[in-house]
């Protein structure tokens, strides 16, 4: 097994893991912790991509895929957290409530 | 300078939400201006796609695979004019929506509402750049480009859903952040596979080298399960009704009306142009059933609410089994070009039904003080433009004659009908009249004598603008004849021709065209 099919073996592991978390646990930092592990993963792929080259030079795409999809996953978590610290302050729960449905009082 | 009329659809709503974060004075003016400008702008860029043909642009001359490219062909440039159209009515409504909003709910404030109410001056920039990123999304080349679009989309739309100030708001932003996200990285895992097999994320050379072996089959799945996600298709739909039901009534139209079309779109383009549809013919069933499902489940759900607004978001979860249902009926090469044409006139008629359908139901939502659709007797009386304009945009969702949706329904039955697939024109007709059952519904409480109690008199901005976007839904159906030859141009497949992959009047990026604005064959 060459080294690169091993980073992405575990990039899709990671990717696997973060979802099963995303899924399974209520805790909302936990979910944002579960989605930041999945972006983990994709990016561990990607760089295994960039190594996948037969000239010996790493590919620079997949590399500046992978900053730009770092830049995304900060923006995204920063707009999580905010959303999840605001939730907390408001209503004291860290948990969403359980169906999508909107409640009576509105 | 040829190259202005694919970058300002983007770069101006880009540069006006950054100006209008900074200064909040003039935000309202910058948001207005910007919003009328995108109309004539959108125009130029149909016109110059109907006369030369699809258009590339290279970003800053880096040319692929390092560089960002734009194409524009027919359908990228419909759906910059509906983003435009819809963006203008929902911009000119919001100018008086937050302050009238304010007043209402100041002499009856909401339960579980904390404190601020809907803010305001936030909505500019977050439907500035929610326009930005849905014109550089229609405009992309390239796959991920089109991951990047679709995150800063999600962005703006989930900000705008938290804007309005309630708890169940806030909830149903943090599930529609969680679940986009995750969609996303779905679609960015696709893309990443997709580039290690073929080298390259030009979406038009991948169509060329596109090979269905397993690792493509799996990066398939992926992509289109991400996308469904977006796009809420059942039973993937759970996220949409709280989100858009919440959301202040110009984001909920912004929201069903585009941001919804968006992911349709990336689906239309990968699976037509990349994924090469007629040898997925699996694939192409299974969303077809899913689509019909999704029709008849989201008109039942949407027949049994109580409310208002989630009687108008279980509806859009209906009409977006809709355009699935046309994109699986585009899986067969004969009758491609109606089913393919039809889903795309049925994108945009949807559009402009859906935000008609919103603005009306929020300016009766707030005139009435609640969201009951029992509370809704006497509104004919007291608010009868309003009223008259939920009724339009309810004949564009059910499908009458002359509207755009009648046109597309239309389309859409015929390629049922050709390719012997009984059972989805039999649902087909029977989401339209389950449509007739919850419009009728609504209309049908507007129309009994209500109560005299004192009716608060919605701005006229606030009843004009769903009307006129009503109209626009309406006429969309009568003026069909441009819009459909503006859509053959660069279509993946000819309007009378019944092979599937016909050559695309631009050229592919092999043949040397990196010109702009040229024909390259």
């Amino acid at each position: 097994m060459t080294t690169q099919l091993f980073y992405a073996l575990c990039g899709v592991s990671l990717f696997g893991i973060g979802f099963y978390g995303m899924v399974i646990c209520s805790h909302l930092l936990r979910k944002v912790l579960a989605t930041n592990l999945m972006s983990s993963g994709v990016f561990l792929v990607l760089i295994a991509t960039a190594a996948r080259t037969s000239g010996g030079h790493p590919d620079p795409v997949p590399q500046a895929m992978v900053l730009t999809g770092v830049v995304v996953a900060v923006s995204a978590t920063a707009l999580a957290l905010a959303l999840v610290r605001r939730f907390y302050r408001e209503t004291g729960e860290t948990r969403l409530p359980a169906t999508g449905v909107v409640t009576k009082e509105d | 300078m040829p190259e202005f009329v694919v970058l300002a659809p983007i770069v101006l709503p880009l540069a006006a939400g950054v100006v209008t974060c900074v200064v909040c004075r003039y935000a309202l003016g910058v948001a207005v201006g910007v919003a009328v400008l995108q109309l004539p702008l959108a125009c130029w860029l149909a016109s110059t796609v109907f006369a030369e043909g699809p258009l590339r642009y290279e970003l800053g001359g880096w040319s692929a695979p390092l560089g960002i490219n734009l194409h524009a062909d027919g359908l990228a440039s419909l759906m910059v004019g509906m983003a435009a159209v819809v963006g203008l009515g929902v911009t000119l409504y919001a100018t008086r929506y937050f302050d009238w909003a304010q007043q209402v709910q100041r002499a009856q404030p909401p339960t579980r509402s904390y404190g601020g109410y809907e803010r305001r001056e936030l909505f500019w920039p977050l439907s500035l750049l929610l326009g930005a990123s849905l014109n550089a999304l229609f405009l992309s080349g390239d796959i991920f480009n089109l991951y990047v679009t679709l995150e800063l989309l999600t962005l703006s739309a989930v900000a705008l859903v938290g804007l309005a100030a309630r708890v169940n708001a806030l909830a149903a932003a943090l599930r529609y952040l969680l679940i986009a996200v995750v969609a996303s990285l779905f679609y960015l895992l696709g893309v990443a596979l997709l580039y290690n097999i073929y080298g390259t994320l030009d979406w038009q050379r991948l169509g060329v080298l596109f090979q269905l072996d397993f690792a493509s089959r799996s990066a398939v799945m992926l992509i289109v399960i991400g996308l469904l996600v977006k796009t809420a298709l059942f039973p993937l739909h759970f996220w949409l009704p709280a989100a858009h039901a919440s959301a202040p009534a110009p984001a909920s139209a912004l929201l069903s009306g585009l941001v919804l079309k968006a992911s349709f779109f990336v689906v239309l383009r990968l699976w037509f142009e990349v994924f090469s549809a007629t040898r997925m013919p699996a694939g192409g069933a299974l969303l077809g059933w899913l689509g019909a499902a999704a029709i008849l489940w989201g008109s039942m759900q949407a027949i049994r609410q109580r409310r208002l607004k989630l009687l108008v978001a279980y509806s859009s979860v209906a009409q977006v089994g809709y355009l699935f249902v046309g994109i699986s009926l585009a899986s067969n090469p004969d009758v491609a070009w109606n089913a393919w044409s039809g889903a795309v006139y049925f994108a945009l008629s949807h559009a402009c039904a859906k935000a008609a359908a919103f603005l009306a139901a929020g300016s009766l939502q707030l005139a009435v003080g609640g969201d009951d659709i029992d509370g809704l007797a006497g509104c004919a009386e007291h608010h009868p433009i309003s009223v008259c304009a939920f009724a339009l945009a309810g004949v564009g969702l059910m499908g009458l004659p002359v509207s755009g949706g009648f046109l597309a329904k239309w389309l859409l039955l015929h390629a049922a009908i050709e390719s012997g697939r009984w059972g989805l024109a039999v649902v087909m007709v029977a989401g339209g009249l389950m449509a007739a059952v919850y419009v009728f519904r609504v209309l049908s409480r507007c129309f009994t004598p209500g109560s005299a109690r004192p009716a608060r008199r919605i701005p006229l901005a606030m009843q004009w603008v769903p009307l006129i976007l009503a109209l626009t839904s309406i006429g969309l159906g009568l003026g069909a004849i441009q819009p459909l030859r503006l859509l053959q141009v660069g279509a993946p497949f000819a309007a009378t021709d019944v092979s599937p992959r016909t050559v695309v009047p631009g050229g592919t990026p092999e043949t040397g065209g990196d010109v702009v604005g040229g024909e390259e064959s």
